[in-house]
């Protein structure tokens, strides 16, 4: 992405992005998130179990995270790729703190899961 | 053309990675964020691996006057640390422990056609307009206000 297009690779931007329709910045976020989905359909035909071990949990949970995941990645301008793995690599203050405090959060939920007896 | 072609093939390869990862299995990434408990370290290797080759690769790349197809650099260049990035990253790592989803392999597990992934997908879809909205409200009542 960045050698081609001279892009950072943050799937919550251009997911976000492909919401909000704009000439000339939209199709190829599209495009990027078909490419996603389509790069799904070839790791269950070749790898399936990297693909059917969804989670189990309750549907309550999975409403929840995702729209907290959703409203955070847009909030705090970036998820795992854009931060965690890109803004790291371009040694990002502001991606440091941002992946430091998802981080830390989702150790603090997974611990206060098992403290409950949930996880 | 060839540029509109070239972000699907990233989009391709991005999901190849994130499921020989590990990335796309929600009871790993727990696993992975699980450290008071029983703790599966493996997709710190993952993630430390992608770092540090794209810490080399970025530099290179950062090298070249334009990218390969594109005519212009798209590169993030805020600096600023505020409430906003914290808040919405604490936000999102709560999301992200609750479920074991981010937003990339959640879009590529869709192909599992499980029920789960279905609603974690349209709920973060939903977050990502519920934050527009509040962030449009919060900038047009106080144009100043630094949350916005």
């Amino acid at each position: 992405m960045l050698l081609w297009n001279g892009r950072v690779t943050g799937i919550s931007g251009i997911l976000n992005g492909a919401l909000h329709f704009k000439k000339n910045d939209w199709l190829w976020r599209v495009l990027f998130v078909a490419g996603l989905i389509a790069g799904g359909f070839i790791l269950k035909a070749i790898w399936p179990e990297t693909i059917m071990n969804q989670s189990t949990r309750a549907p309550i949970y999975l409403a929840v995270a995702g729209w907290l995941v959703g409203f955070g990645t847009v909030m705090g301008s970036g998820c795992t790729s854009g931060h965690g793995v890109c803004g790291l690599s371009r040694l990002s203050i502001r991606s440091f703190l941002a992946t430091l405090s998802f981080m830390v959060m989702g150790i603090v939920m997974v611990a206060a899961m098992r403290k409950l007896g949930v996880f | 053309m060839i540029h509109l072609a070239s972000y699907f093939v990233v989009g391709v390869l991005f999901a190849l990675g994130l499921g020989m990862g590990g990335m796309t299995d929600p009871h790993r990434v727990q696993g992975f964020l699980d450290i008071f408990g029983d703790w599966d370290p493996s997709l710190a290797f993952v993630m430390m691996g992608a770092v540090c080759l794209h810490v080399v690769t970025y530099r290179f790349i950062r090298k070249r006057a334009t990218p390969m197809i594109s005519a212009h650099w798209h590169i993030p260049e805020r600096k600023d640390l505020n409430a906003k990035l914290i808040g919405g990253s604490l936000m999102f790592g709560a999301g992200w422990g609750l479920a074991g989803y981010c937003p990339g392999p959640a879009l590529t597990s869709l192909t599992s056609l499980d029920m789960n992934i279905f609603i974690f997908v349209g709920c973060m879809i939903l977050g990502m307009i519920t934050f527009s909205f509040v962030d449009r409200f919060l900038t047009c009542r106080n144009p100043k206000n630094p949350m916005a």
